[in-house]
């Protein structure tokens, strides 16, 4: 019949593949994806193969040399030792304070919200700046701590402040919007039930948000270990005694021990990669129980 | 419990005054868990002691100056230059991270290519990297002798560290995430019935994209590109190394500050802390009025 086939022809008409109106043509998609490849490979691959190629430059004698060497190993132990006080110091804030920000509602929570977050906002250089002002020579309590005889700034007490407050939020930011959408059914539930305030932390409420709390940890700790600015103000830089990592690389770096720098920047960029690692991991498998993946 | 009963009876008499307020609510809503004082307390107080008291510190500290102390302490040509090297070139990076970085989003969320996961967690990698790793690699790299500096300086007689460019790559490096992560989820949501609409209705995909798609990314596209700009300006570790640090040319404002505390110099610190971070709280606002525009605007 004539009329059906003038009305089933447009139909018919072949699409060209690649041509559909929902997305791009096949060379412009390409082009699109090779630009994107081409700029991270430029500006996120690249420094980073140059660490590692930096670092082995001399060969791998010459590598280990630069990390055995006792100031190297010092900041090592001072980096642990920092990340072993300000991590937990953090872990317990971040769960206390999401319990209280989520399991209640009052009054000023949006507020405290913004206020915990709020050390992201800072400069990591004013947050050393900070506690200078406060515990320095010429600080607030600067004579007062001289009498004392205690030493905040210059020595190990001011690197750990200085990367708890660049590292506050980490726990709380990823607990908090977890804890509220899971909302506090399962703990009103198992008071009900009898359990103590006690228990139901530790049998509900913790293998809840286990992963996010891993999450959180995570990130916290790469931030702890990794942190600059703010340890920079507050750390005097004492060779062996109040240098960190990253401090360590900046004093090789400026005094042309190329290869020793990137020797222990490779470390930490190694750290760098095992954090994303687990952190890729966590989402691709624990997607669900994070906050964090879902916004 | 007395904060609160407290901040009722203040609360109360408020609404008690204006008359038009609904029923005034309790300080918290009942709840049969336990804990909230205890929670509360030591939210505050650790947050007092961390965050807030050492904060006031800086603002009391720069108040110490006087006004005029305060404005000429923040007025010197080097402050001045160092404010313009900050913003500036943060403001540089964070346009071009907005985008390059919407387009790796927009490959990662609507194509698929081999190794896409890989790439996806590759875009955190300046979030994880320390600074101070970030800044000797960048640095090594674009080096008068180094893997780029050398053909760039060579083939274009362009020189990137110690310069300008330098700072602007060191802080699109530490930036791009923002972009990428803030417009990721908001392409992956988009509904896919408006773009069949456009194009049933005849508009080519350029006009697809430019009508319909790119609306709709904008206020996240302005959120990402807030953030890298104000991670721009607080950046210390990665640029110091690739900068050059030459006063008034190449010296930021976050190792100005330092300078001034080698110095001894703790007033002229504070005052420079105090303003940068006024300066970039009223530059935050006013992105956020814009965004806030454009979203009532994209809405229908």
């Amino acid at each position: 019949m004539p009329a059906d086939t003038s009305i089933t022809a447009p139909v018919s008409i072949p699409v060209p593949p690649g041509r559909s109106a929902l997305t791009e043509p096949t060379w412009v998609r390409a082009l699109l994806i090779v630009g994107a490849l081409l700029f991270l490979a430029l500006f996120l691959l690249l420094p980073l193969v140059a660490v590692f190629a930096e670092a082995l430059r001399r060969g791998f004698g010459a590598y280990w040399l630069a990390l055995t060497e006792p100031d190297a190993v010092a900041a090592i132990k001072l980096t642990l030792i920092v990340a072993a006080v300000s991590v937990p110091a953090n872990l317990l804030f971040g769960v206390v304070a999401s319990w209280c920000v989520a399991k209640f509602d009052f009054r000023g929570k949006n507020l405290l919200i913004t206020l915990i977050d709020l050390p992201f906002s800072v400069s990591p250089v004013i947050s050393g700046l900070i506690y200078v002002l406060l515990f320095g020579m010429n600080g607030f309590f600067g004579s007062y701590l001289r009498d004392m005889g205690v030493q905040i700034i210059f020595a190990v007490p001011g690197l750990v402040l200085a990367t708890i407050f660049v590292t506050f939020p980490f726990v709380a930011r990823e607990l908090i919007p977890l804890m509220q959408e899971q909302g506090s059914d399962e703990e009103e539930a198992a008071l009900v039930l009898g359990a103590s305030g006690w228990q139901t932390f530790w049998r509900v409420t913790i293998p809840n948000i286990k992963w996010g709390l891993l999450y959180g940890v995570l990130l916290c700790n790469a931030r702890a270990m990794g942190e600059f600015g703010a340890v920079s103000v507050v750390s005097g830089h004492v060779r062996g005694e109040t240098n960190t990592m990253p401090l360590h690389v900046e004093i090789l770096y400026n005094e042309y021990n190329f290869v020793a720098a990137f020797a222990v920047a490779s470390l930490l960029a190694m750290l760098a990669l095992v954090t994303l690692v687990v952190k890729t991991a966590l989402e691709w498998r624990f997607g669900d129980e994070l906050a964090a993946s879902r916004h | 419990m007395v904060a609160a009963a407290d901040s009722d009876g203040a609360l109360a008499g408020k609404g008690g005054a204006v008359t038009v307020r609904a029923p005034v609510p309790l300080f918290r809503k009942p709840s049969v868990l336990p804990g909230f004082g205890l929670t509360l307390g030591f939210t505050l107080s650790y947050l007092g002691f961390i965050v807030l008291v050492p904060l006031a510190a800086l603002i009391f500290r720069s108040s110490g100056l006087g006004w005029s102390g305060f404005w000429s302490a923040v007025t010197t040509p080097r402050v001045l230059a160092a404010f313009e090297v900050s913003f500036g070139l943060s403001f540089a990076a964070a346009l071009t991270n907005a985008i390059f970085g919407f387009l790796v989003a927009w490959v990662l969320v609507r194509y698929d290519f081999p190794g896409k996961r890989l790439v996806d967690a590759l875009v955190d990698l300046p979030f994880a990297l320390p600074t101070a790793v970030a800044g000797i690699a960048l640095s090594a790299l674009y080096a008068p002798n180094g893997w780029l500096g050398k053909p760039l300086n060579e083939l274009f007689g362009m020189k990137v560290a110690f310069t300008p460019l330098g700072i602007a790559i060191a802080l699109t490096f530490i930036g791009l995430p923002f972009v990428v992560r803030t417009v990721q989820p908001i392409l992956q949501d988009l509904p896919a019935e408006e773009e069949e609409a456009a194009a049933s209705l005849g508009a080519s995909r350029f006009q697809t994209f430019r009508s319909v798609i790119l609306p709709a990314i904008l206020p996240a596209l302005v959120t990402g590109f807030a953030l890298s700009f104000a991670r721009g300006v607080g950046e210390y570790g990665s640029v110091i190394f690739i900068a050059g640090n030459m006063p008034g040319l190449t010296e930021i404002l976050p190792l100005l500050i330092v300078i001034k505390l080698e110095q001894y110099d703790y007033a002229g610190a504070a005052a420079v802390g105090t303003a940068m971070l006024g300066v970039s709280f009223v530059m935050l606002l006013i992105l956020n009025l814009l965004q806030q525009w454009m979203r009532s605007r994209h809405a229908r």
